[in-house]
């Protein structure tokens, strides 16, 4: 259970840190492809990724901690049990 | 655009503001009879529920450099300001994922306890400590400079006398209310900044009805597409990325935020309020993008940089031109009482430091115990707290006029590779040792240090030498990895037998918390 957490924990790290340089190296390397026009000229492309790299934290840590109270609080709390006992 | 009043003594921002320190010293006399031990001090006695540990997580996060300076960089760069905003935010799902359950569950009042688990206490809580203190010093000369500037600019108040009224309040607030004051004058402060920057975005947007991609189309007809691309931030990639690391990394493993993982009761509580805290945080960096670009375009660039040139005025602009001199008021009001809680949040954490791993754990070995104990380690902190405010007075009039912006990017990147790659080793890999993690923390300070000062920001800005020793702006691209190498290389040279043994123990430990 325990390396299952830092399984889950660690795709989401990589997620988030693959999402947020994506978006850097995107903005570094082809600065033209993130300045490109979308919706009729009115917003770029790179406004709308870097909107949504803000958005995917939050939804990303809410994952986590809805997947933390289902799963992994009641695994820990039957191994304290468990432990207590023996 | 008329004529600013900003500048003048405004009466609602001096009442608002007397009003808030007023109701916070109020909430510090209240904290103050609840603040008898030293868990209540450093830890508010693990009382806090998540969503208020959430918002004083946000509080002491969303500084006025973040809240002024992004949108001011927005609304002079457009686009460029986005790379900043995003980089502030990604911390802070690492810290969910990797970071805030191990420590509530190690720890007691710092991250040094959770590092020093298995170690010999000694030696890194000695090192933990000096790269606290660097952090910390660097973080409040920046603070306090930037509260001098913005105070000066924004009720024309003296340079000087601001900077000694944030420090003696703050002093106040951490002397007597230790993390219950601190934590509650977070939240307030959390609140107020939310709910005005949430109010000044909708005025903004009410102009364009209601619609952002009308506000940034007239943002690209005003001036050209490219407000909307990257422009000269990063130039360079591997500067970005480097930034990025730094800022990224160093959220997870900046000393104020860390500490306040102690405040709450379990890990799971913990876990809850980083989850509120990362919403309230990208809320708060999605309406300051609208901000910057709205006073781009409603205030103007030009005007914008008329009252100041690094464009830090620009959201208190925008709110006279919307609301009025008495939003104008609001708005700074605001930005005071938020540099005033960010300070007293780093003083805290200062103060952990000193009291509770050098005296307690270095200089009394961690052998006293019982009452005396208690009543030694809070008189020592409350000597460091006084200590670390003359301190931070001292050096806000010592750094007068200087141009301090470097020092909030050298604490992130101190903070990225001194205190992260250690906690992290410390968590996971069972051969880790005290000198691997004395190595990597003292290395990752050093290394960020050096290569700060001889970055073009230190060495030619600041030292007026006619080119930088490296060209690098942000060490983190080096620093990091430097300082995972130096702990990994020092651990296998020489293994620490005891560190094995105490792995199993502190694994326990960290998954199932204390006994109970």
């Amino acid at each position: 259970m325990v390396a299952r957490r830092w399984r889950v924990g660690g795709v989401l790290t990589a997620v988030m840190m693959a999402a947020y340089f994506g978006f850097i190296l995107l903005v570094a390397f082809d600065k033209e492809s993130a300045g490109e026009l979308l919706a009729g000229g009115r917003v770029s492309l790179g406004i709308v990724l870097g909107a949504l790299v803000i958005i995917l934290a939050p939804v990303l840590t809410t994952i986590y901690v809805r997947w933390a109270n289902r799963h992994y609080d009641p695994a820990i709390k039957a191994l304290r049990k468990q432990r207590k006992q023996s | 655009m008329n004529k600013t009043t900003l500048g003048e003594p405004n009466a609602i921002a001096i009442v608002a503001f007397i009003g808030f320190v007023l109701i916070t010293l109020g909430i510090t006399y209240w904290a103050a009879r609840r603040t008898r031990t030293s868990a209540e001090f450093f830890a508010a006695g693990g009382n806090v529920s998540a969503a208020q540990n959430g918002f004083a997580l946000a509080g002491d996060y969303m500084s006025a450099a973040s809240f002024l300076g992004i949108a001011g960089l927005v609304s002079l760069s457009g686009f460029d300001g986005l790379i900043y905003s995003i980089g502030f935010l990604v911390g802070w799902p690492l810290i969910t994922f990797l970071i805030a359950e191990p420590l509530r569950n190690l720890g007691t009042y710092t991250f040094a306890d959770v590092v020093a688990f298995r170690l010999r206490q000694g030696p890194v809580r000695v090192t933990a400590a000096i790269s606290t203190l660097t952090v910390v010093t660097f973080y409040l000369i920046a603070q306090m400079v930037g509260a001098g500037n913005l105070i000066h600019l924004m009720f024309g108040l003296d340079y000087a006398l601001a900077v000694v009224i944030v420090g003696s309040v703050m002093l106040l607030y951490v002397l007597f209310g230790g993390m219950i004051a601190t934590t509650w004058v977070q939240i307030i402060k959390a609140a107020l900044l939310l709910l005005g920057a949430t109010i000044l975005a909708v005025l903004v947007l009410a102009q364009f009805g209601f619609n952002p991609l009308t506000l940034f189309a007239e943002a690209k007809a005003q001036y050209g597409a490219g407000a909307l691309a990257p422009g000269k931030l990063v130039a360079n990639p591997l500067e970005a990325v480097s930034l990025g690391l730094a800022l990224m990394l160093g959220t997870a493993g900046l000393p104020h935020i860390l500490m306040r993982f102690y405040t709450v009761r379990d890990a799971a509580t913990a876990r809850r309020s980083v989850a509120y805290a990362t919403s309230l945080i990208g809320w708060f960096y999605l309406v300051t993008f609208v901000l910057g670009f709205g006073a781009s375009v409603l205030v103007g660039r030009e005007a914008i940089k008329a009252v100041d040139k690094g464009g830090n005025m620009a959201a208190p602009l925008l709110a006279e031109v919307l609301g009025g001199t008495g939003f104008l008021g609001f708005i700074s009001a605001v930005a005071f009482a938020t540099i005033l809680a960010v300070v007293a949040g780093l003083t805290l954490s200062g103060a952990a430091a000193l009291a509770h791993d050098l005296w307690g754990h270095v200089v009394r070995k961690g052998q006293i115990t019982g009452e005396s104990a208690e009543k030694e380690t809070m008189k020592v902190a409350r000597y460091a707290t006084i200590g670390l405010a003359v301190a931070a007075i001292g050096l806000g009039l010592l750094f007068q006029g200087q141009n301090v912006a470097f020092m909030v990017g050298l604490a992130f990147s101190i903070a990225a590779s001194a205190n992260f790659p250690a906690l992290l080793m410390s968590m996971l890999w069972r051969r880790f040792t005290t000198m691997g993690a004395v190595a990597s923390m003292l290395t990752g300070t050093l290394v960020s240090l050096v290569l700060i000062t001889l970055s073009p920001t230190v060495w030619v800005d600041l030292l007026h030498n006619a080119a930088p020793v490296i060209s690098l702006k942000n060490p983190g691209i080096i620093s990091v990895p430097a300082a995972f190498f130096a702990g990994i290389l020092v651990s296998l040279l020489a293994p620490e037998k005891a560190a094995v043994d105490g792995f199993a123990a502190a694994q326990d430990r960290m998954h199932l918390g204390p006994p109970s």
